[in-house]
């Protein structure tokens, strides 16, 4: 599969981290977190609502919102 | 016998157990307070062990130490600045990679740090098999294994602080960003050493890895440089953005080689709590669970703190009595008794409520439900521009803005959270209800219901649109990101959120009590002077509440305000009573219109012609958004710590009951309702 951004992943779906785009606070602590490229995530479930989104990555549950998974650039694992 | 004495801090991710640790550490001798400036919460603890005074200070939960929220700018300052003899990093056992990530960040503040794994047998059960030899051997740090709940390995923590508080000046290991950027670091720090007065603060690597991380906080502080130009020269070279991705990797490069070698078989995944997501985040039955939840957390809290506040009220209430019979003079016995006594009493009356709203708090946070909470609600919190950890305030302020107000400390953005206090308010809380039952029963009958209804959806409508407003104009931007961890499901310790519990009470009493319990003075002061004019005694019994006191002559005063909602100077009056606690807006009427504590009688004579169903309408929507009560006002300025804000709540409350009372009366009366 080609690269895409997170948010459009299903849930079950695993991933590795290629890029985190935007800029400022918010994408120094998506990387903070984890979700540096190179990282290894899997989309656990959507919030009931369907945002914000639990991701599995570096052994623990991350959660963001869709805005926020846009900026992640991912190369999904075809299984 | 002379006593060392030495600091620590505790630093660590947030649900890693640090606060059971210092609790463990300290057990009862600590105290709470703000760090300067800040609305973050800091506990101090002192520990005295073979002959050493330990001061512990536990800095706030964060993952990193960039500038993103005052949290992290708090912690780090104190390590930096303050110096303490030893940081102790707490860290999660089954979560080492990212807790890792945060002891990197330390290394580089030039602090002695001390590693406590905790947890550890939590980590050992489900079949991890950390080295901590290795990783002392790999990270140039002691580690000590401890269980924070059980009490376990706080001894050899100790030993091991007090060991390190021995040693020099030294250099841990340190990540190493890769040629590039460590270039830029050297070059950085050449030009850093001239400027004398950040030299002598700060470790020069470290301001130079924070400007090449584009830390806001330091960036600001290097503008003021006389190395300023030189600086930014050097920035400028650099693609800030690809900087600050490549030095995160780097960090966690670091970590990941040196982990394999510590853990042998590190599980990645936690499978119990994963199940139980599964089902309270379940898109069918998370929001059922929630509000059950959320349903059993308001009724412990309201519901339970009932019979407290009753002992609380006739407590106070008899002592008030007590005071006024032995004490001769009438002035003074009323001051005592209507105007201290009382006021304690109003400061007493909400400490149920607020320990066990704490105590519900507390559970569903340590036991990981709370972060779900917040997942769940995030969504329809976000479309009003507030954050998922603000439904949970909100949701109380049905029972009491009080501790409502207080709960948003879970909110971490400032601005999130300030808004969130800031429209607590037009939740209407119980204390509006009798206001209500009385007027809508008096006026609509049969669909006094129907009318009740209405004003608590006016209230939340209101809530939002204000929400909304705020954020388009005062405190502009978007919430701040949801980039949230969901942690581990545990189960919590009694002990923990007892003193969680304490510690919020007392805080409420000591910071909000001192102004509450002034504006009740106040309060009675102008019931007890007797207006310019009148014959009476200062606090006699024909004065006391009466519009024969100067709160009378201040309701003539301020009768041509509230003319145009409907409103007489008995109802002015009242309303300025209503200040000290919303239900008191009944009993003054009472009082005004002659006929006591009788509310029959009283919603007769309203009907017989004091009022009009319009303008008791009026009064009602009045009570419900105008100024919050004084302990409201007190709680908005103790977590907003600013009386700019809490003046702008006053008057922006009172500023939209008039305009909503005033549009219902002329409107209405244009219309011919209520005629």
């Amino acid at each position: 599969m080609n690269e895409t951004t997170l948010n459009l992943l299903e849930p079950g779906s695993k991933a590795k981290v290629i890029q985190v785009k935007g800029r400022g606070k918010a994408r120094k602590r998506v990387l903070d977190m984890g979700m540096v490229p190179g990282a290894e995530i899997e989309v656990l479930r959507k919030a009931p609502f369907g945002d914000p989104i639990e991701f599995l990555v570096k052994g623990y549950r991350l959660s963001l919102r869709k805005t926020e998974a846009e900026h992640i650039m991912v190369q999904p694992h075809t299984e | 016998m002379t006593q060392n004495k030495i600091t620590i801090a505790l630093a660590g991710n947030p649900n890693v157990g640090k606060s059971t640790l210092f609790n463990a550490i300290t057990g009862a001798h600590q105290h709470v307070g703000n760090w300067a400036g800040v609305t973050v919460e800091k506990k101090i603890g002192t520990r005295t062990y073979h002959d050493t005074e330990i001061e512990v200070v536990d800095l706030p939960g964060t993952y990193s130490l960039t500038a993103y929220s005052v949290d992290e700018i708090v912690a780090r300052d104190y390590v930096v600045e303050d110096k303490p003899d030893v940081v102790v990093q707490i860290v999660d056992a089954t979560n080492l990679e990212r807790n890792l990530y945060l002891t990197t960040q330390l290394m580089e503040l030039g602090s002695r740090l001390v590693i406590a794994l905790n947890m550890w047998d939590v980590a050992e059960s489900r079949g991890d098999k950390i080295d901590t030899t290795k990783m002392e051997e790999f990270l140039e740090i002691p580690v000590v294994k401890t269980i924070g709940n059980k009490g376990e390995g706080i001894d050899g923590l100790l030993d091991e602080v007090l060991r390190e508080a021995g040693k020099g000046a030294h250099h841990e290991h340190e990540v190493s960003y890769g040629n590039e950027i460590e270039s830029k670091i050297i070059e950085l720090e050449r030009i850093l050493v001239n400027d004398d007065a950040l030299s002598a603060r700060y470790p020069l690597r470290w301001l130079a890895i924070k400007l090449l991380d584009g830390d806001e906080n330091i960036l600001e502080k290097i503008k003021v440089s006389p190395m300023a130009t030189q600086i930014d020269n050097v920035l400028n070279t650099i693609d800030r953005e690809d900087c600050e991705a490549s030095m995160a990797d780097k960090r966690y490069e670091a970590i990941n080689t040196v982990l394999p070698q510590v853990c042998e078989r590190c599980v990645k995944e936690v499978t119990f709590s994963d199940m139980i997501d599964h089902v309270v985040t379940n898109k069918y039955l998370g929001i059922p669970i929630f509000l059950s939840m959320m349903w059993a957390a308001f009724e412990v809290t309201f519901t339970f703190a009932t019979p407290f506040m009753g002992m609380i009220d006739m407590f106070f209430g008899w002592l008030a009595g007590v005071v006024a019979e032995n004490i001769t003079t009438i002035w003074l016995g009323s001051l005592l008794g209507d105007g201290i006594v009382a006021g304690v009493g109003a400061v007493m009356i909400f400490l149920p409520n607020i320990m066990l709203l704490f105590l519900m708090l507390s559970l569903l946070e340590d036991c990981g439900y709370m972060a779900r909470a917040a997942f769940i609600m995030d969504k329809l919190m976000y479309k009003i521009g507030l954050h998922g950890r603000s439904f949970i305030p909100l949701l109380m302020g049905f029972g009491c803005n009080v501790p409502a107000i207080m709960a948003t400390r879970t909110i971490e953005d400032e601005r999130d959270r300030l808004i969130t206090i800031l429209v607590n308010p037009f939740i209407s809380c119980g204390a509006r209800l009798p206001v209500y039952i009385l007027l809508a029963g008096a006026f609509f009958g049969r669909d006094a219901g129907s009318v009740i209804f209405g004003l608590y959806m006016l209230g939340i409508i209101v809530a939002i649109l204000s929400a909304k407003l705020i954020r388009g104009t005062l405190i502009k931007g978007k919430p701040a990101p949801f980039i949230m961890e969901l942690p581990p499901y545990r189960i919590p310790t009694v002990k923990g959120s007892a003193i969680h519990m304490w510690e919020k009470g007392s805080l409420y009493v000591k910071k909000a009590g001192t102004i509450i319990l002034a504006g009740v003075i106040l309060v009675w002061l102008f019931s007890a002077i007797p207006s310019p004019g009148v014959d009476a005694a200062f606090a006699s019994e024909e004065i006391l509440g009466t519009g024969d006191s100067l709160m009378g002559a201040l309701g003539h005063v301020i009768e041509p305000l509230v003319a145009p909602l409907g409103f007489d100077w008995r109802i002015a009056v009242a309303l300025v009573f209503g200040f000290v606690a919303k239900e008191i807006v009944i009993g003054s009427m009472g009082v005004l219109y002659g006929v006591g504590k009788d509310e029959d009688a009283l919603g007769d004579i309203l009907v017989a012609g004091a009022m009009t169903p319009l303008s008791a309408l009026g009064l009602m929507v009045f009570t419900l958004l105008y100024v919050p009560c004084i302990a409201t006002i007190g709680v908005i300025k103790k977590e907003t710590g600013s009386w700019k804000w809490t003046l702008f709540a006053a008057g922006y409350t009172t500023g939209l009951a008039w305009i909503a009372a005033f549009l219902i009366y002329q409107v209405g009366t244009y219309v011919g309702w209520g005629l």
